[in-house]
């Protein structure tokens, strides 16, 4: 019989892991979840170790008023309140929930650092599970909205974002102050995926409280270059690159904002099915890409990456 | 291609110069470099040329499916990673039709399957194929469903059949439009093997067991004298079909292991056949065959298809030039924009939504989407007039009005200078201009 030479690549790399949440024994109040660890390429566990599963966090938004109606009619009245909100994702599947705090942005309702915390707190309490918080993204209210944040939430080890080149001070002192992880965002381009963990780190973040977000861009809307980008990025991980050995995020949340994914169109089909697969296409992309942890706006996008996840991994 | 070493081997060492080569070696270095044919020594023996021919091979064979206007070539891929080079020869999708379905049913779903297309950023992306199954068992039925969807389309066809002569009966009879015959398996190979060479159809070859396995049936095949091979390796699960197909990739373009190097079809059936499909299209499927492709799951795949195939270094442009829209006359104003295809289709689209005359300045930005080129310094006020100039769009329009995209603001005052025209900032989305161009 022919002999099939399979070659394997043995990597010499691996990405780190991070710890997300923090259970009682850490001193914290909720589920602790492990991310990253991966020692091969996505889904190819015959060539090294992937250890954990990739995340799912499900996006919460303090205003609601913006968001797509396929998506808020799966929420109900639940998007009205956002503990509300973060217990339906958990009581969907989600793994953890991404809280963005829109409403601090200055320009529009300008809610308060205080208001911010206590909304973040509220979420805490409706459910076990890891947070990641982001801010509104103007860059001084975020500082002074995260510092609250991280100390109303002290001990939770919680996921802040995020940490820009040129922005990354104020948002790395909030996380190392009360121990919570960092989301390093870079631009779509390896080496500054690098440059921004490089900051950070000389800054004085640990690198094992760093996860790196390379912006992904959604179906139609870049994908082409993030899909790259990413798969870059991993490569360098396991072939040593000590800087980029961080697990990796992906917010395919911008999938709903393609027009092609949600405009009515006679000849395009259900427009809620359509939008539904644009991010789950999405999503799928960034996790064989490399993703570890994925945000995604729709429960039922959810179910369908839930899906390809159980079974790219075996069903396990 | 061997290396100029490998190949001088089989040279015959007469440096007699009838190449126009001064020496074999030279001419060896010349062909390395595929700048010589083998044809060009006239000694080189029969054995010699069909060594060179076979190692010079590409990794993963091209096989042409179908015939006229919507055949197409599939394999000849070179990469894992598609940073290295790109991916060269797009997944095709091919929609499967039972052979049991009524005439008229198989002709109108045929038909749909014709209409599912989609124009996007310039590029039409359409499903590619249609199969037919041979599911009624009678031999007569299916050669009829054949002959009704090949009637109905010009697409090339995939044919399933494992019973070889319901197969040679339906595929005699269309030959000509080089149908890919599914499928060779280790009971019925041989038979199967004789019917694709006579037809000179190229062969799916199947095998679930292993790759070990469909390797040893491959080489069975093309012993037999078949050539043009689409592998099937039978993945039921999308583990197994992440896992099989970058092994069959990953033996072809690392190990130049040729026992495997043929382009892949992939049968996405049941429950998760959006799922296979849409890992099939990322992770080197070459034909991608589905029981249903609806327009709300095919939009999203087609442009997944086209985003993984695009040459990761080279955005999709068009032209820098002054475009026309909706019969403008010279009291029509000026909108510019960026020559990133995705970011002109979008604009135009919007424009064309308005129904209200203007002039379209494409500004080059070595296809760059607005923010981006701005970003990278490839969207100034000195690159609109100079495009401006170029097109001439001022002895065109002469309404000294110029409407510029809402992102780059920040550019107006400077534009005002060395335009010399009146700048209006529109909306920041393009989708926001039939209300804005309407209330001018
Ligand atoms: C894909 C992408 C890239 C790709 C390039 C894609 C391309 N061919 O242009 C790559 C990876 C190469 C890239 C590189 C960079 N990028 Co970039 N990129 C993006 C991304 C994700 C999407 C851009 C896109 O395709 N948009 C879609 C098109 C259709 O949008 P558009 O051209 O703006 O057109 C819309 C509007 O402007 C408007 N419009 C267009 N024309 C007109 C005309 C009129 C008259 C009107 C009224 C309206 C209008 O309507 C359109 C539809 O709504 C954006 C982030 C984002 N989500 O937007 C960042 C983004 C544009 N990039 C950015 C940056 C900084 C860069 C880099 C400088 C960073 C780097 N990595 O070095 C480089 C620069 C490029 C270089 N040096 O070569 C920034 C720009 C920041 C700023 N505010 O200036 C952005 C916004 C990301 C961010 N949030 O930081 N990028
Ligand atoms: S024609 Fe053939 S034999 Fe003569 S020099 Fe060229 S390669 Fe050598």
């Amino acid at each position: 019989m022919v002999e099939v030479p399979i070659s394997k690549d043995k990597w010499g790399g691996k990405v780190g892991a991070v710890e997300l949440g923090a259970d009682a024994a850490s001193g914290g109040t909720r589920d602790q979840l492990e991310v990253g660890g991966q020692g091969c390429m996505p889904f190819l566990e015959f060539e090294g170790c992937a250890l954990n599963r990739p995340l799912i966090a499900g996006e919460v938004l303090d205003d609601a008023s913006e968001l797509h109606h396929a998506v808020k009619a799966q929420f109900g009245d639940a998007v009205k309140d956002p503990a509300l909100w973060a217990k339906a994702w958990i009581d969907k599947g989600a793994d953890l929930i991404c809280l963005r705090l829109v409403s601090t942005n200055p320009e529009e309702r300008d809610a308060t650092p205080e208001e911010a915390a206590a909304t973040v707190k509220k979420v805490l309490e409706a459910t076990k599970a890891p947070l990641i918080v982001y801010g509104c993204g103007q860059e001084e209210k975020d500082a002074k909205v995260l510092e609250a944040v991280s100390n109303i939430s002290a001990r939770e080890r919680l996921l802040l974002g995020q940490a820009e080149e040129g922005a990354y001070k104020s948002t790395a002192a909030a996380a190392m102050a009360n121990e919570h992880a960092i989301i390093a965002f870079s631009n779509l381009d390896i080496n500054l995926a690098k440059q921004i963990v490089i900051l950070l780190t000389d800054y004085g973040v640990k690198k094992d409280n760093i996860i790196i977000d390379p912006l992904m861009a959604p179906l139609g809307m870049g994908l082409e270059y993030s899909y790259s980008v990413n798969e870059r990025i991993r490569l360098a991980a396991l072939a040593g690159d000590t800087m980029l050995q961080v697990p990796m995020l992906c917010d395919c949340t911008e999938a709903w904002k393609c027009r092609e994914a949600t405009d009515e169109n006679p000849t395009w089909g259900d427009a809620t099915v359509r939008g539904t697969w644009w991010e789950a296409t999405t999503a799928i992309a960034a996790l064989l890409s490399g993703a570890d942890i994925l945000i995604l706006r729709s429960p039922a996008a959810m179910y369908v990456v839930r899906e390809a996840l159980d079974g790219l991994r075996g069903g396990n | 291609m061997p290396t100029a070493i490998e190949i001088f081997k089989y040279l015959p060492k007469k440096n007699c110069g009838e190449c126009k080569h001064p020496t074999c070696l030279a001419f060896a270095m010349a062909l390395a470099n595929n700048k010589a044919k083998v044809e060009d020594c006239p000694y080189i023996s029969e054995e010699g040329k069909r060594a060179l021919a076979a190692s010079s091979a590409p990794p993963i064979r091209l096989v042409k499916v179908g015939s006229g206007r919507h055949a197409f070539e599939i394999g000849d891929e070179t990469e894992l990673y598609r940073h290295e080079k790109k991916f060269f020869h797009p997944t095709r999708y091919c929609v499967i039709l039972n052979d049991d379905i009524a005439d008229q049913e198989l002709e109108e779903r045929t038909l749909a399957v014709n209409r599912t297309k989609f124009e996007r950023v310039g590029q039409i992306m359409a499903a590619d194929m249609v199969a037919v199954r041979h599911v009624s068992g009678d031999a007569q039925r299916f050669a009829r469903a054949v002959s009704v969807v090949a009637e109905s389309t010009d697409l090339p066809l995939l044919l399933m059949s494992k019973d070889v002569p319901a197969l040679e009966a339906a595929a005699g009879q269309i030959s000509a439009k080089l149908p890919l015959l599914n499928a060779a398996d280790k009971d019925n190979w041989a038979l199967m093997a004789t019917l694709a060479k006579r037809l000179k159809c190229p062969l799916v070859v199947r095998e679930d067991r292993g790759l070990n396995e469909l390797a040893d049936l491959v080489a069975q095949v093309k012993g037999a004298g078949v050539d043009d091979i689409v592998l099937d390796f039978g993945a039921s699960t999308l583990k197994e079909l992440m896992e099989r197909s970058t092994m069959v990739r990953k033996v072809s373009v690392k190990r130049t292991f040729r026992g495997l190097g043929y382009p892949v079809l992939v049968l996405a059936l049941g429950p998760q056949a959006m799922l296979m499909a849409t890992l099939a299209t990322m992770k080197y499927g070459s034909i991608v065959a589905l029981e249903e492709l609806r327009p709300e799951q095919a939009l999203p795949l087609f442009v997944l298809r086209q985003n993984i195939y695009t040459d990761p270094q080279v955005p999709i442009q068009v032209k820098p030039d002054l475009y026309p829209v909706n019969n403008p006359g010279e009291g029509a104003p000026v909108l510019f924009t960026t020559n990133f295809s995705l970011t002109y289709f979008t604009v135009l689209a919007d424009i064309e939504k308005s129904k209200v005359p203007v002039w379209l300045q494409v500004v080059d930005t070595e296809g760059l989407s607005v923010l981006t080129a701005f970003a990278a310094g490839k969207l100034s006020a000195e690159h609109v007039q100079k495009a401006l100039e170029k097109s001439g769009a001022k002895s065109r329009s002469k309404a000294g009005t110029l409407i510029i995209p809402g992102m780059v603001a920040r550019l107006a005052p400077k534009l005002g200078e060395v335009t010399g025209m009146k700048v209006l900032v529109g909306p920041k989305e393009s989708s926001g201009l039939p209300k804005f161009l309407k209330g001018l």
